[in-house]
């Protein structure tokens, strides 16, 4: 069973409800950052990270030598990628999204497969679990390719071992936080009980709900601000699976890169339930 | 002119609130949402939209079933997986996969895929009772925030030319990737907003070294104090070490939740301890602005 862990934004406790997810969880697992632009997993789960492989995009690599300046590459790109100025063939590598169109088109071989670095695959393991994240490059802009490469190494790990997977989601509702939960066989939704936690809320179960996905709710830092998150999910029949007091020690232990079910006994209970809870409505669906 | 983008590497750090308190105290100035994957100012700022568009980009392939032969031409070539079998033989498009690459479109022997043009989202320029704002919503699972956020940024500064405003105020796209990269194109200061933890530091200096690497100075706010004064120790080390001016500290107070479930933004609440401390922050976001933009041109 693959487990995505989102929110409709950052900052609602994703990594917190990830982290501590694996941290219970009693049967073999995987522990995967997804969240490529900004993978914070890692500082509480600290790995020991064994094998750091860059990962690259291909894109075209361009000969103005054997160019006729036909055009047909650039008239096929859709991302402004390529143009032939004049008589000059330019390629504009970090507007490429690597479909290799262009490549199949040029009748007078003058693009070549190049290669352009996205960011890193890091490997190791937490405790006795796999872990997996992928780093994205500093100036960067496209994490949809790192990820499914990521995914890639994940589905090798799965097949290998048969084991769950906890995927630490990118915030959000765009592309790349879809393309994570995608393939997954549950998504946790973290929110929060405030006027901007409901409103983003709101919008992730928008996004997610097409996938047709079994969903719940975590509520994180509950008992600040009103009750709207908790009214909607009763509307929409959608299971709360847990709620986290709002607490100065949560709140603490995470600022110091602490497992927060690590951080008391009542913490731990609530994480155990809610896997149990994960796994029954998983079980239901 | 001259333009202030708040961002803060990740959400969650209190970026949309202090904006919001910084959109209050801010004299002539246009508001600029910049955050479309998940916006959050209007919460406070409740804008009445005098003007609303649609925003369309890029394409989308769609396989039309009567001309498919079902050669599998297409799903061979796209690599990213959008291209699936129906079952009955023929082939279709996974929208939520599809990256609108015309590869299916130029290669289909039958000419079957169609490539229409893509509704991603609205977007609009509205009065708020701190001035005009313009902001956008991005449906769920699209992408190009980034190109919505360049012309987001195009109005704000049409608008501030048009009404002689003097600032733009930016509420940044979070993250570092597409839509941080062209929220930062033309700004004089970010003011990054972060707070004392692990990730909040990792999260900090990435998006820090995100500034320098497009050279745009980078000055810091750290919320939430209180919570691990030792690591706000170590963040404000770290600024010090790269030159980046702390403009404030803000301790961990209920004041801003209060704030947002009133649907005001903190400055607006009754004076505190925060809201001297804000006032003065911004009282140095503005001189640091100032500087940086005279220093540009
Ligand atoms: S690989 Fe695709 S996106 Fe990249 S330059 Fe060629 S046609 Fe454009
Ligand atoms: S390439 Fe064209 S005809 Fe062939 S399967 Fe795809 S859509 Fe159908």
């Amino acid at each position: 069973m693959i487990i995505s862990v989102a929110s409709g934004k950052g900052g609602t406790g994703k990594t917190t409800v990830t982290s501590s997810l694996v941290s219970v969880w009693d049967k073999p697992v995987a522990a995967v950052d997804l969240d490529v632009e900004e993978p914070n997993l890692h500082l509480f789960l600290r790995p020991e990270i064994d094998k750091v492989s860059t990962v690259d995009m291909e894109i075209p690599k361009a000969d103005d030598a054997k160019c006729t300046h036909c055009r047909k590459c650039a008239d096929l790109c859709s991302f402004k990628a390529i143009t032939v100025m004049a008589e000059t063939l330019l390629v504009f590598e970090e507007m490429c999204h690597g479909c290799g169109g262009c490549l199949a088109i040029c009748p007078e071989d003058a693009l070549t497969p190049g290669a352009r670095p996205l960011g890193t695959l890091e490997e190791g393991k937490s405790g006795d679990k796999p872990y997996l994240m992928g780093r994205l490059r500093i100036g960067e802009a496209m994490s949809p390719p790192l990820m499914r490469h990521v995914k890639k190494r994940l589905d090798q790990v799965i097949g290998e071992t048969g084991r769950d997977a906890i995927i630490d989601s990118p915030p959000g509702v765009s592309c790349p936080a879809v393309a994570s939960v995608i393939d997954s066989d549950f998504i946790v939704l973290v929110t929060e009980p405030t006027p901007f936690g409901f409103h983003d809320f709101k919008l992730a179960w928008e996004a997610f709900t097409p996938l047709g996905k079994p969903m719940g709710v975590v509520v994180n830092r509950a008992g600040i601000g009103d009750r709207s998150v908790q009214d909607f999910c009763a509307e929409k029949g959608l299971p709360i699976l847990a709620e986290i007091p709002f607490d100065r020690a949560v709140a603490e232990g995470y600022s110091k890169g602490q497992v927060v079910a690590e951080v008391s006994d009542d913490l731990k209970r609530v994480f155990e339930s809610l896997r149990d809870a994960i796994r029954r409505e998983a079980a239901h669906a | 002119m001259r333009e202030i983008l708040v961002i803060s590497g990740k959400g969650g750090t209190g970026k949309t609130s202090l904006t919001g308190a910084f959109a209050h105290l801010a004299t002539d100035k246009v508001l600029c949402d910049l955050d479309v994957d998940a916006p959050d100012l209007h919460i406070l700022l409740s804008p009445e939209d005098h003007k609303k568009e649609d925003f369309v980009s890029g394409n989308e392939a769609v396989i039309d079933p009567d001309l498919c032969t079902g050669c599998g031409t297409c799903a061979e070539m796209c690599r990213f997986d959008a291209v699936r079998e129906t079952g009955d033989g023929l082939y279709e498009v996974d929208p939520l996969r599809c990256e609108g690459c015309n590869v299916c479109v130029t290669f289909c022997p039958a000419q079957a895929v169609k490539f229409p043009a893509k509704h991603c989202g609205t977007w609009g320029i509205g009065e708020t009772r701190f001035g005009p704002m313009v902001h956008a919503r991005l449906f769920p699972g699209e992408e190009n925030s980034g190109r919505l956020v360049s012309l987001l940024k195009q109005h704000a500064r049409e608008v501030a030319k048009e009404k002689g405003l003097g600032t733009v105020l930016c509420d940044g796209a979070p993250g570092i990737g597409c839509p941080v990269i062209s929220s930062l194109s033309g700004t004089d200061l970010a003011v990054i907003v972060t707070e004392p933890t692990l990730s909040g530091q990792h999260d900090l200096e990435r998006v820090a070294d995100l500034c320098e690497h497009f050279r745009i100075r980078p000055t810091v706010l750290v919320n939430k104090f209180d919570l691990n004064p030792e690591q706000t120790e170590r963040i404000e080390a770290y600024c010090s070490e790269r030159n980046y001016e702390v403009v404030a500290k803000l301790p961990h107070d209920s004041i801003v939740v209060e704030a947002m479930v009133e649907r005001k933004v903190v400055t607006e609440m009754p004076d505190s301890p925060f809201t001297d401390t804000l006032r003065s922050a911004w009282a140095r976001i503005e001189e640091l602005s100032e500087q940086c933009a005279s220093a540009s041109k």
